[in-house]
């Protein structure tokens, strides 16, 4: 009979983020540090954990919303175990990055920015990964993956449970 | 002071007693992984473990030749390294064999051979300074990449790393200043302000504390060149910030990395790590009582923090938005402190300048652009990848000489100069030299160093509308004209592309691009029309032909595509009327189909199954065995 760990991970997830707040407190300009170690470790930044982290570091919540919400790495909804982002950017563009994306959607049925049900997959896309020469490029997690076609996308994705 | 020369003895004797033993290198940058290389690296440990080899095997950074990537370096003891490209784990065991075990490289998979020292050459393979993509290059940002190991100190104290912060510590900082104003060195971010200029403003602004900070958000989609120097030479960053700093009177430098880049990150933290361990940063650096420690801050994805006073806001820890100038950084910046900001490529310059000498630096590039410049070649380009050539070299020499010219035969259009700040250069004026100021003229920018060439099959409304589709999600929305007026140029450039353009939509994208220009609170907003404006100027007949015939001649628009078959050469065998997802496609058995306009919505479902080659487009004329470039509109 499987037993439900909710409750002892979100305990042992509070623990973590109160070490990290730790180890920030007094340091200056640490609310982005801090909000990227803490979406680390919860996979996301839900408004309790947003509110936790305003309250210590004795920051207003509107500023700690201000900041998750102006950054595009920061994000607010449950996000899948794998993240693949699709780049975009101006080589892969005119190299058939678009056809890539399509591919990746159809393959996962999520559209840009969806996740998938079973938390497996979030689609996203990406203005430049930085590996213009080997576009189209698209990056699991922080493998990337170059000269794509379209029809070695669902291959890549298998590989990521 | 003898602390670094016995490092550098110790170093010296360990990197020169590589070259006694034969070895194996792979190029493992972001881009060399990205094609395989890490595959190709599990696969000559497993082959040199089976066959029980004694062989050093070892990575190093990517060496610019992105087109034939992953590349692999095998080098004999008295020989020259042969660099090896598009190698793929099967490949491994014959490369092994032949060049290592039987001594006879693999001739028709070599790109070229680098010879160190006094290595003897082999005969039919090309030398480096031989092959085409490098003849017409410098390597001095780029002299490391591809030929050290980035994560090894030894390796960079052997190249003469830390020499010319050992030397700049002994000068007086005025003299440090003094010699890079004199180098005449740009910043190569892209707005090419003169470095020593900038060091004097910090030096004389008041304050106990300063800071020196790296700009490595390398934002701009097409440019790659401060992720290949931060994964290949981290060292060398890490060297020019701490000669700035001493030069200044900073004791603090933090870089501002894009967090896209983990690799980077990670080769930084290492050489951070390994620098604070050998006294070359921290206190007392080389016991000259400097102190000088670096942290990196990892960017949380926002174009805009390339500016300058955005940088710095998000490093604050605040949202990252423009502030207006006056005060400038090096007057008020991080913390409200005198703050010194370059970019990467600009830092790594320094330590050659401070060992080599202005006058050497000054010997390259034109009368107010000096030294080199690194460059990205993507698009459709042959050969793709990292070019350090002189300033003052023409865009021709790199597109047709270095980058081999254009895929697939097709012909030149235009290329795309300091990406979404840049602008657009046409053929005509292919010959201009490549400095600061040539480029502004000519109405692009030469931007952080990306290049992106198009052909005959890439529209440039599309290519307009691709870029401020960036800029306007990039927008921060703290200024009106930035964060209303990139909107609305994009509704009418979409509107364009459609086919539902009007002829006062052109009078009004120029005038808007021309208010955004001169009236938007920082450099993002203040170039974003560059790309609207540039293409309206040089290709105005493409623009009419999309308001005026709903026409994309390049083909690229899909929106505007009018799919037709061929009666002639239709067989009537219904496939494509069953690939229409509108149902736009009808005829009967053996006769010619015929595709519904009305209904047709241009997805080109159609085009790739007809084996008989009878439907065409713009985009894919008759009798073209060419697929065409069919392409989304957003």
């Amino acid at each position: 009979m499987s037993v439900c760990h909710c409750e002892q991970t979100r305990e042992a997830q509070y623990q973590e983020l109160q070490k990290v707040i730790d180890k920030y407190l007094n340091v200056e300009g640490s609310l982005i540090p801090l909000l990227q170690e803490a979406q680390e470790i919860f996979g996301y930044l839900s408004g309790d954990v947003m509110k936790k982290i305003s309250a210590e570091i004795k920051v207003p919540f509107s500023k700690t919303y201000g900041v998750a919400t102006f950054y595009s790495q920061f994000h607010l909804q449950p996000r899948g175990r794998n993240i693949i982002r699709v780049c975009q950017g101006t080589a892969c563009h005119v190299r058939g990055g678009a056809k890539i994306l399509d591919a990746a959607a159809e393959k996962l049925g999520v559209a840009e920015n969806g996740t998938t049900k079973d938390l497996r997959y979030t689609l996203e896309t990406v203005a430049c990964l930085g590996a213009c020469g080997q576009g189209p490029v698209l990056m699991v997690n922080d493998d990337t993956h170059g000269r794509l076609a379209a029809k070695d996308v669902p291959k890549i994705l298998d590989k990521y449970e | 002071m003898g602390h670094l020369s016995e490092l550098h003895a110790r170093c010296t004797d360990q990197y020169i007693e590589k070259f006694n033993r034969s070895r194996v290198i792979v190029g493992l940058g972001t881009c060399g992984i990205a094609a395989g290389g890490d595959k190709v690296m599990a696969a000559i440990q497993h082959e040199a473990a089976s066959k029980n080899m004694h062989i050093d095997i070892d990575f190093t950074s990517c060496i610019g030749i992105c087109f034939r990537e992953p590349t692999v370096e095998i080098s004999l003891p008295g020989f020259a390294g042969v660099i090896y490209g598009d190698m793929t784990p099967d490949k491994v065991p014959y490369l092994l064999e032949s060049h290592i075990i039987n001594r006879h490289p693999v001739e028709e998979w070599a790109v070229m051979q680098i010879s160190e020292g006094s290595t003897a050459l082999y005969e039919n393979i090309t030398k480096m300074n031989d092959y085409p993509f490098y003849s017409k290059q410098v390597r001095t940002v780029t002299s490391r990449l591809g030929r050290t190991n980035p994560e090894s100190l030894t390796d960079y104290v052997a190249t003469d790393g830390y020499k010319a912060l050992e030397k700049a510590l002994s000068m007086q900082q005025l003299d440090i200043i003094e010699e890079i104003k004199k180098s005449g060195l740009r910043g190569r971010g892209g707005g090419g302000f003169p470095t020593g200029m900038k060091w004097g403003f910090v030096y004389q602004a008041v304050g106990a504390k300063k800071y020196v900070v790296c700009n490595a958000d390398e934002g701009d989609p097409g440019a790659f060149m401060d992720r290949s120097v931060l994964e290949g030479d981290p060292h060398s960053v890490l060297e020019g910030m701490a000669i700035c700093g001493y030069a200044v009177g900073a004791d603090e430098g933090y870089i501002f990395v894009r967090a896209e880049y983990p690799l980077a990150i990670k080769r930084l933290q290492t050489a951070i790590a390994q620098a604070e361990k050998y006294g070359l940063l921290g206190n007392n650096i080389l016991d000259t009582g400097f102190n000088f420690k670096i942290k990196i801050k990892a960017g949380a994805g926002a174009f805009v923090c390339g500016e300058e006073t955005a940088l710095l806001t998000s490093i604050e820890g605040n949202r990252g938005m423009p502030r207006v100038r006056p005060p400038f950084p090096a007057n008020q910046g991080l913390w409200g402190k005198p703050t010194n900001l370059n970019n990467v490529e600009t830092y790594v310059n320094v330590p050659f300048i401070i060992n080599r000498g202005s006058d050497w630096y000054t010997s390259m590039g034109t009368e107010e652009s000096k030294g080199s410049k690194v460059f990205c070649l993507t698009g459709k380009i042959n050969n793709t990848g990292l070019a350090e050539v002189p300033m003052g070299i023409s865009l021709r020499d790199i597109i047709y000489s270095v980058g081999g010219g254009i895929q697939n035969g097709k012909r030149f259009k235009a290329v795309q100069i300091g990406g979404p700040s840049g602008g657009c250069i046409r053929e005509e004026d292919l010959d201009l030299p490549v400095d600061y100021d040539s480029l502004t003229a000519a109405g692009a920018m030469m931007g952080s160093g990306g290049l992106v060439v198009m052909d005959e099959t890439t529209c440039m409304v599309d290519v307009a509308k691709f870029f401020l589709s960036f800029t306007q999600t990039e927008s921060c929305g703290k200024c009106t004209p930035c964060r209303e007026g990139t909107k609305r140029m994009l509704e009418i450039l979409n509107r364009l592309c459609s086919g539902a353009g009007r002829m006062e939509d052109l009078d009004t994208l120029e005038r808007l691009g021309r208010v955004v220009k001169n009236t938007a609170l920082c450099g993002l907003g203040q170039t974003c029309p560059n790309p609207i404006l540039s293409t309206i100027l040089y290709y105005r007949d493409e623009y009419l032909a999309h308001i005026q015939d709903k026409r994309c001649p390049a083909g690229a628009c899909s929106a505007l595509l009018v799919y037709q078959i061929d009666p002639d050469k239709c067989k009537g065998c219904s496939k494509c009327a069953k690939n229409c997802p509108a149902g736009a496609i009808t005829g009967g058995k053996k006769k010619p189909y015929f595709i519904d306009v009305d209904k047709c919505i241009k997805c080109g479902a159609c085009l790739p199954g007809c084996q008989f080659e009878a439907i065409y487009n713009d985009a894919a004329p008759h009798r073209n065995n060419c697929r065409p470039a069919t392409r989304r509109t957003a």
